[in-house]
């Protein structure tokens, strides 16, 4: 992990010729880090009629790291996934995917080149069997014609040793997938872009509605997803999460860029800090401080 | 299971066996399958109506209750995959009165060979169903709505055209036209074996629930029609066209419609445009039992069927009990009832049962 924090470039510089000599985790990924960003924002903006849904936003995906997107409620970061996974357009800026310049019309088109997002809500159907929704949208077949049909012992097959090759240990692939764990089934979407050949996993807080124990294992996929060499950009409003596992950190306030570090550069309490809104804090905790002795309203009988 | 401590550890496990699950039994496995309810429902009334009805156990009213089944069943099908797929469709009844009537009038006023009127009114049914399907993925308003406006302008139609071409509520009589007999053969003819007649709708029927539980276990559009109801925004995420599949399978219950007025047609020779309303809820009624969630997600063809075969046995056998035919929608709608909270409890136990 030590090795991992000798990054001296600034995440948004815009210099992919000279990126960061990073140690390569897996025999796989050694030659990723000369590359250039596999997914690129710079300047991004998404307008919804004449509200100003995300402003000025930059930011690089590059293979093997994991970018953190972080800030409050409102921020923008579902703009952001919304606009890196296909589902919305940007109105203003440059959006790169590896360097040529993209604009995606739909999630299928956002698949296609490689770009998985693993949603809130899991994009999973809970009452289907884990091995249909592994591959549901992407179902293998054979036969052909009329008899074309459902690979179903390659797709039971295939599921239970892609989650166990995570580390996934699954009871039984038949089971509605709504009846395991949450952990579980943020790991599942997890093991199945990774699968379906992402080269860039989108998480949109997979560790919201967890636990400490689940949340643990869920970050720890999201490390192997990286060590897999994916890139990975991890939204999150939890620091203590994004520090863990991220290489660089954007933070969003009110649909502008608030700050954009390598991990080098930041600490836990400042990146926390930052997130938690600095001054604001403090006028928060003044405010507070002040209201937890209300004053008694004059003219009220007070009762002796 | 003192032992596995002092398992020696393999590095793989044999892929299906896994050590925490217990073995499965047959009967935890049946208790998964969504027709569990029903199948227990039409053994009760088929049992039921042995004890209370002395001729409800002869082969012919075996082939008489198979019939009324089918004319439900063969409707039942494409309505329960809807509503796997997550939408209802209130315009099936009448939209079946209207596929007869298209037949019949345009046959007749064309004077051309029946099998044209079929033809014509085949892609009227389709294109009924795609209207539906396109209207609501366009618009995104409730099934129960859009279905609801089709039925109500259905029912018109079928009403004021008839009036307006024959002059009267009924269509004139396409008997005597070229093509009859040959039609009659495909949609409405029986044949006998040993002392049973059975009527061409029940193979209709069954040909249809086998295609469409192939359909729904076996192929990719089945799993998409799965996860259009069961979740249709993250099916729509990992690229499932929803939107198409939605109209398919309206344009299924057009397809069935269609198989089904053909029938009404040329089993007599006339169409009587005001029949059909209200069978919508039949077939609707057919797929619950059957064990198709009202919210969508979960079903299965086969569930349907044995729905539609316990309207048969009911309708029928309250006639081979004597009793007065009113009693009728009483037992199906406690049926209805009987069979939703089992569903509901099986599914419980099912799903507890990880």
């Amino acid at each position: 992990m030590s090795e991992r924090e000798q990054q001296p470039q600034g995440p948004d510089e815009g210099a992919p010729a000279n990126p960061a000599p990073r140690p390569a985790s897996t025999g796989a990924s050694a030659a990723t880090g000369a590359e250039a960003p596999l997914v690129e924002l710079s300047d991004v903006s998404k307008y919804y009629g004449n509200v100003k849904a995300l402003e000025g936003v930059s930011l690089e995906v590059r293979a093997g790291e994991i970018s953190c997107v972080l800030g409050d409620n409102g921020a923008g970061k579902s703009t952001l996934i919304k606009i890196i996974s296909g589902l919305h357009q940007h109105d203003a800026g440059t959006f790169r995917i590896d360097v040529q310049t993209a604009r995606l019309g739909s999630p299928r088109e956002a698949l296609d080149r490689g770009i998985a997002t693993v949603y809130q809500d899991l994009a999973v159907v809970p009452l289907m069997p884990v091995w249909r929704n592994f591959f549901l949208g992407s179902e293998p077949t054979k036969g052909r014609g009329p008899l074309r049909r459902l690979d179903t012992a390659t797709m039971r097959e295939t599921t239970r040793t892609e989650l166990r090759r995570m580390g996934i240990d699954l009871r039984d692939v038949d089971q509605p997938i709504g009846t395991i764990s949450g952990g579980e089934r943020q790991c599942v979407a997890i093991a199945r872009a990774v699968y379906f050949g992402a080269k860039v996993l989108v998480l949109d807080e997979p560790t919201a509605a967890l636990g400490v124990k689940q949340s643990g294992v869920v970050l720890k996929y999201v490390a192997a997803a990286r060590d897999a060499g994916l890139g990975v950009v991890l939204i999150t409003h939890n620091p203590h999460h994004a520090y863990l596992v991220g290489d660089r950190f954007v933070l969003l306030k009110r649909g502008a860029m608030a700050g954009s570090h390598a991990k080098a550069e930041i600490t836990l309490d400042e990146l926390t800090r930052q997130m938690a809104g600095g001054s604001e804090l403090e006028e928060l905790s003044h405010e507070l401080a002040r209201a937890s002795t209300p004053t008694p309203r004059p003219g009220r009988p007070t009762a002796e | 299971m003192s032992g596995s401590l002092a398992r020696p550890t393999t590095p793989a496990d044999p892929p299906e066996q896994d050590e925490r699950l217990l073995h499965r039994s047959t009967l935890r496995r049946l208790l998964g399958r969504p027709e569990l309810g029903a199948v227990v429902g039409a053994v009760a009334v088929f049992v039921f109506f042995s004890v209370v009805a002395d001729s409800f156990l002869q082969l012919s009213s075996l082939s008489t209750v198979l019939y009324a089944s089918s004319t439900i069943g063969i409707m039942a099908v494409p309505v329960a995959l809807l509503m796997i797929g997550g939408e209802f469709d209130l315009s099936t009844g009448v939209a079946v009165t209207t596929s007869a009537l298209v037949s019949s009038m345009f046959s007749y006023q064309m004077t051309a060979n029946v099998w044209v009127g079929v033809g014509v009114s085949l892609l009227t049914s389709l294109a009924i169903g795609f209207f539906n399907g396109v209207v609501l993925v366009r618009m995104g308003l409730p099934s129960f709505i859009i279905t609801l406006a089709t039925f109500l302008m259905l029912t018109g139609m079928n009403l004021g055209f008839t009036k307006l071409i024959s002059g009267k509520v009924s269509t004139k009589t396409i008997g005597d036209m070229e093509g009859f007999e040959s039609a009659r053969k495909v949609f409405a003819s029986q044949h006998t074996i040993g002392d049973v007649n059975i009527k061409v709708t029940i193979v209709w029927w069954l040909a249809l629930v086998a295609l469409a539980t192939w359909i729904l276990l076996r192929t990719r559009a089945g799993n998409w029609v799965f996860a259009a109801g069961g979740n249709a925004h993250a099916a729509r995420a990992v690229g499932v066209p929803v939107a198409r599949t939605k109209i398919a399978l309206y344009m299924g219950t057009g397809f069935g419609a269609w198989m089904l007025g053909q029938h009404l047609l040329f089993s007599f020779d006339t169409v009587q445009s005001g029949e059909g309303v209200g069978n919508e809820l039949l077939y609707i009624i057919a797929a619950v039992i059957g064990g198709c969630l009202m919210t969508g997600g979960y079903g299965s063809a086969i569930g349907a069927a044995v729905g539609a075969l316990i309207f048969g046995m009911t309708n029928k056998g309250i006639v081979y009990a004597q009793w007065d035919a009113d009693w009728f929608k009483y037992f199906l709608g406690a049926m209805l009832l009987l069979a939703t909270l089992l569903n509901a409890w099986v599914r419980k136990r099912a799903e507890a049962s990880k």
